[in-house]
């Protein structure tokens, strides 16, 4: 509900349209309203599709920038609708297009199939040789807080693909992994629980390594979470050629923590609640 | 693997030069890729040039008499900047791309300080370096 | 694997290539400060000092050490540039056979011009 001291800007919106049962190509549509202050894209967007043009489509969820699916190309750069302010943008003129280095499915709607599919590839969990133990834990992995710092900001990622849509590479080359996946596969190299980075090795020392990253900086520079991806791509990197130069080994995995035996628990603690899975 | 749907969209060529509202270490890697092809293109033809001092002193002269036209001396001028940028900005990439330079990881706090701006006064060193070497080796070829 | 092994190798021979290329630059364009390696009379690329600096055994490694390092660094760059342009299979591989088979003869050239220079310059 809009307050009475409220200011409002005309914007325009111009927004790439796309729908493949009947456009040969994209084009672009001009959308002209009145944007209250503090008012997002992803509001405006919403604001089109009820009030100018219906068919309008696009990808959104929790409107405040923690799921990831809002990822567009807003003047010109990869951005979460959700968390970009028009006014922030400066000017009258907002221009949206889906993002870029993804196939367009319709309007706004990107096709991340192969970004999520190398994330697969650059296998994003625990590997761990006790299988019987990652199925049914018994307990908690040691970790310190320093262990912690080490791969905590990159599992702040919320696979939005803003990173991939600024990467120089991934603007040419299909067969880069890209930022995220990278990133990700290094979150769990630096993790002290995990012990598969020989594993992980096969698919990510190869051509579709960081070999083919050098360093623009852009991923890191759109991402809206700050997890940095280009720092843990160099970070892999090192660790890759530390490797093959024989100056680094993989460490033993965290071991687990277990109670000590014959320990009462004191008085007036409760028990943990029953496992519900 | 998965099939691809929809209308290709990647930003191709474009996306190595940047628009214009890219930050300044794209432009260093795209003046990075010139500055090397650019250094390569000039190797190539120098071995050929300089193997000629194999055949001795009428066909070392000979050569350098054909190399040494007003273009060529600033081809040669070009060829040091490029050098003297590349070496430099190869540098810097060297440590960043093996880890250092860059910062350690941390908890992200907006507005994130991330390892491009960690790195950002070595880039803005190297660039004075080279400016100097090149100024400085300028002045050889002004003769 | 292999690119793991091949980028190494080309971030150390840009290492190399600093130093002795550096060197290089310094001889042949800074010479109005450091004059040590022409020191006959004149320009650095007159022919005494071509022959001068050709009859060392050290500029004898140097320059092939250089010659080789620089190949390596090149070619490398050159092959990361066109394979992210996303060429078919069958291109990589023809590209492969090219660039190697290029810079091989390129390093034979140069290595035998530095070594023509090594002896002729001995039996003059």
């Amino acid at each position: 509900m809009a307050a009475a001291h409220t200011v409002s800007t005309d914007v325009v919106f111009r927004v790439r349209r796309f729908d493949p049962t009947t456009d040969a190509a994209p084009h672009w549509e001009d959308y002209r309203f009145a944007a209250p202050a503090g008012m997002t894209v992803l509001e405006g967007l919403r604001h089109v599709k009820e009030a100018l043009s219906p068919t309008l489509a696009w990808r959104s969820s929790c409107r405040m920038g923690v799921c990831g699916s809002c990822g567009m190309f807003i003047n010109g750069r990869p951005r979460l609708a959700c968390n970009t302010q028009i006014a922030e943008l400066g000017g009258a003129l907002v221009t949206i297009a889906p993002l870029p280095n993804f196939n367009t499915i319709r309007d706004l709607v990107p096709d991340l199939a192969p970004m999520f599919e190398a994330h697969a590839a650059a296998k994003p969990h625990i590997i761990r040789d006790n299988a019987a133990e990652q199925r049914e834990p018994t307990g908690e992995y040691w970790q310190s807080p320093r262990q912690l710092e080490e791969y905590l900001q990159f599992s702040y990622c919320i696979k939005c693909g803003c990173c991939m849509a600024a990467c120089p590479t991934y603007a040419t080359d299909p067969e880069y992994a890209g930022p995220m996946p990278l990133a990700q596969g290094h979150r769990y190299n630096a993790d002290s629980r995990d012990g598969g980075f020989a594993e992980r090795k096969a698919s990510l020392a190869g051509e579709r390594g960081p070999w083919r990253c050098h360093f623009a900086g852009e991923c890191s520079r759109v991402c809206p979470k700050g997890v940095d991806p280009a720092r843990a791509i160099q970070l892999m990197k090192r660790q890759l050629v530390f490797d093959y130069l024989r100056l680094w080994k993989q460490p033993c995995p965290a071991p687990l923590a277990k109670s000590p035996a014959g320990v009462e628990r004191r008085e007036g603690i409760p028990d943990a609640p029953a496992r519900t899975i | 693997m998965i099939d691809n749907k929809g209308r290709p969209n990647r930003l191709g060529v474009v996306g190595w030069l940047g628009g214009g509202r890219w930050g300044l270490e794209r432009y260093l890697y795209a003046l990075h890729r010139l500055t090397g092809l650019g250094l390569l293109a000039y190797f190539v033809l120098h071995i050929g040039v300089t193997a000629s001092r194999a055949f001795g002193e009428a066909s070392w002269t000979a050569a350098m008499g054909r190399v040494s036209g007003p273009l060529f001396k600033t081809g040669e001028f070009l060829v040091f900047a490029a050098f003297a940028f590349h070496a430099l900005n190869g540098v810097r990439l060297a440590l960043v791309e093996l880890g250092f330079a860059i910062g350690k990881p941390i908890e992200p706090v907006y507005p994130y300080r991330t390892s491009v701006d960690e790195q950002r006064p070595l880039a803005i060193g190297v660039m004075v370096v080279a400016a100097i070497l090149v100024i400085v080796g300028g002045f050889g070829f002004l003769e | 694997m292999r690119d793991q092994r091949l980028w190494t190798w080309h971030i150390g021979a840009g290492a190399v290539i600093l130093v002795l290329l550096g060197l290089h630059m310094t001889i042949m364009h800074l010479d109005a400060i450091v004059r040590v390696f022409s020191p006959q009379p004149g320009e650095p690329i007159a022919w005494a000092n071509v022959v001068a600096r050709g009859r060392s055994a050290f500029f004898l490694v140097t320059y092939v050490l250089l010659l080789g390092a620089a190949l390596f660094h090149g070619f490398y760059g050159l092959r990361n540039i066109l394979f992210e342009l996303n060429p078919g299979t069958p291109a990589k591989k023809a590209l492969n056979g090219f660039l190697l088979v290029a810079g091989v003869a390129l390093f034979a050239v140069g290595t035998w011009a530095a070594w023509a220079g090594f002896t002729v310059a001995r039996g003059a």
